[in-house]
């Protein structure tokens, strides 16, 4: 009897999770794999009958179709401007942080902290206005040192370059306080040998703290690398993916598709892209860590 | 040894002044809302701005309550945190479960619950917005809550927390004769706390914020939180900078006050989590 109620017990207490987690992830996986092979939309949705399979051709399409080509290309353009700036500034503030342990650097710690628990709905609203053509203040800033007006969110390139700054000003956060608690971990002996050896400073920051910050550079590149990937409240509360698909991502696509026009099947078959591309970076990614460790 | 004390005073000057510029220039967006948010309409598209405002109003704030429901979504809000709590004590127990009990499949079950943190969320998206609909759940508070409540990554947060818990002390309660579940509500979620404390800030910050799942289910103008009712304010009021701001830190000033509160058990979370 006792087996029995030590034997039920865990199931109990693992239960409600774990079916929470099957029926809103795992069983949705197996569903996207299927309705990626089908026609299903809005009729499919009403009616079962009305889906047939059509087997790869939402695959096939989706590479003849401009716009999802070109949301890779925008896509690629976020991840490789972004995920730099993301991880060296977070850095940076990370290391001036670390300089010292009063008051004014965990206040300053709170106020890098704050873009990132920002409401994403929030920051567009404020980003919105600061981003104005007319009335916004960079402009007005701008305008002081006789700069024309920038047509911030109007034109595809600049579109693009304003949802990056704006992506990093929330990403510092997180990434930040990961470095920061990956500094703490320094023990102090370290720096206190390096001093008697008369070190400088640049040659501590490169030959010790840097190097022994490798695991959590690596956690950080591998984390904010599969997050800009997938790269979608910007785009989709600042510009909607415009002007002229200028801003649009992968991400946004599929939802745009998903949604928007109800394609279901074709999105679901442009999220399987994506989860490869994001795997095939990852794989990439861990290979060449371990690459860099056996050095 | 005087230059070498001479030279990091000039070098801590350094790096609190670089400190601080770069601090005003993250924080200008959060001060250019609060004193965007008490300007009357005019003043707010005058150029040259005005920093302070010169005739400071609250006017926007009691606008959201009258011009638009803000109350609802309030409440709606207060909700969906509520119940993301009802989750936080779901991902507590889960990862209990993981951490102190042996049963069979219990390593196959847990590497299933860490893969679903693989997978993006926009290849679940349309299946659960599917799988809600045949449930009959679109447009309903049970839609927009039921999907968020359980998170991979809290419960492998709680199960690396709970496995430092001694054995030894779930075997005294139970000779001295005590329930699984006292034992876990009694004794367990005193000792974890401090991942309480963390796990519990993480959580109403997402529940406050959560906004793309409330968008895609609710219809009704009566299930909006807040972040749906901003979005619908700034296309409403597209023009009026001074409402909108208005809206926006209304959203963000109770994370921000709460955040000051318990920033030191966000970071200590992190070191605790072992990433380093």
């Amino acid at each position: 009897m006792k087996q029995l109620l030590n034997n039920r017990h865990p199931y109990m207490f693992i239960a409600p999770a774990v079916i929470l987690l099957t029926l809103f992830s795992l069983i949705p996986i197996l569903v996207a794999l299927v309705i990626s092979f089908t026609d299903m939309n809005l009729k499919g949705l009403a009616n079962w009958s009305a889906i047939s399979f059509i087997g790869l051709e939402n695959y096939k399409d989706l590479f003849t179709d401009a716009t999802f080509i070109k949301s890779i290309f925008n896509t690629f353009f976020y991840v490789i401007i972004g995920v730099p700036l993301v991880i060296i500034t977070s850095l940076s503030i990370a290391l001036l942080l670390n300089y010292g342990t009063s008051w004014i650097f965990n206040t300053f710690r709170a106020v890098y902290y704050m873009p990132s628990i920002t409401n994403i709905i929030a920051v567009a609203v404020i980003w919105g206005y600061l981003y104005n053509t007319e009335y916004g203040l960079f402009n007005y800033i701008l305008s002081l040192v006789s700069v024309e007006n920038i047509p911030w969110l109007e034109e595809p390139t600049i579109a693009k370059i304003s949802l990056i700054i704006l992506a990093v000003w929330k990403g510092i956060g997180i990434n930040m306080i990961i470095f920061l608690a990956a500094l703490q971990g320094i023990p102090k002996s370290y720096y206190e040998a390096a001093e008697m050896d008369g070190a400088s400073r640049l040659q501590v920051l490169f030959h010790i703290t840097l190097p022994l910050l490798r695991y959590a550079t690596f956690f950080v590149t591998v984390t904010t690398l599969i997050g800009w990937m997938q790269f979608f409240e910007e785009p989709f509360v600042m510009t909607d993916g415009g002007p002229l698909d200028g801003t649009i991502s992968v991400a946004l696509f599929i939802y745009q598709e998903g949604f928007q026009y109800s394609e279901f099947g074709y999105a679901a078959a442009g999220s399987f892209i994506l989860f490869a591309m994001i795997i095939i970076v990852t794989v990439f990614q861990f290979k060449l860590q371990k690459k860099d460790t056996e050095l | 040894m005087a230059t070498a004390t001479k030279r990091s005073k000039t070098e801590k000057a350094l790096v609190i002044f670089l400190l601080i510029a770069g601090g005003i220039l993250v924080s200008i967006p959060f001060l250019w809302m609060i004193s965007s948010s008490f300007k009357p309409e005019n003043e707010v598209l005058a150029i040259p701005p005005t920093i302070i405002p010169d005739n400071p109003t609250i006017e926007n704030y009691i606008n959201l309550f009258t011009s638009m429901n803000f109350a609802v979504y309030l409440r709606n809000t207060i909700i969906v945190v509520l119940f993301s709590f009802l989750g936080l004590l779901f991902n507590a127990m889960a990862g209990y479960g993981f951490a102190k009990y042996h049963f069979k499949g219990r390593e196959r079950i847990f590497y299933l619950v860490l893969a679903t943190m693989m997978i993006p969320g926009q290849v679940t998206m349309i299946p659960v917005y599917l799988i809600l609909n045949a449930m009959g759940l679109t447009n309903t508070m049970a839609g927009i809550i039921l999907p968020g409540l359980a998170v991979a990554f809290s419960i492998f947060l709680f199960r690396q927390f709970m496995t430092t818990i001694p054995d030894d002390l779930l075997e005294a309660a139970r000779l001295d004769g005590a329930g699984e579940f006292y034992i876990f509500f009694r004794l367990i979620i005193p000792i974890a706390k401090p991942i309480f404390a963390v796990q519990g800030i993480l959580t109403f910050i997402a529940g406050w914020n959560s906004f793309l799942w409330p968008l895609i289910i609710a219809n009704d103008e009566s299930l909006y939180t807040l972040s749906v009712g901003l979005s619908l304010l700034q296309g409403q009021y597209a023009n009026n900078f001074a409402l909108q701001m208005a809206g926006a830190a209304f959203m963000v000033i109770p994370i921000i006050i709460i955040f000051s509160f318990f920033q030191k058990y966000i970071v200590e979370g992190f070191t605790m989590s072992g990433i380093k």
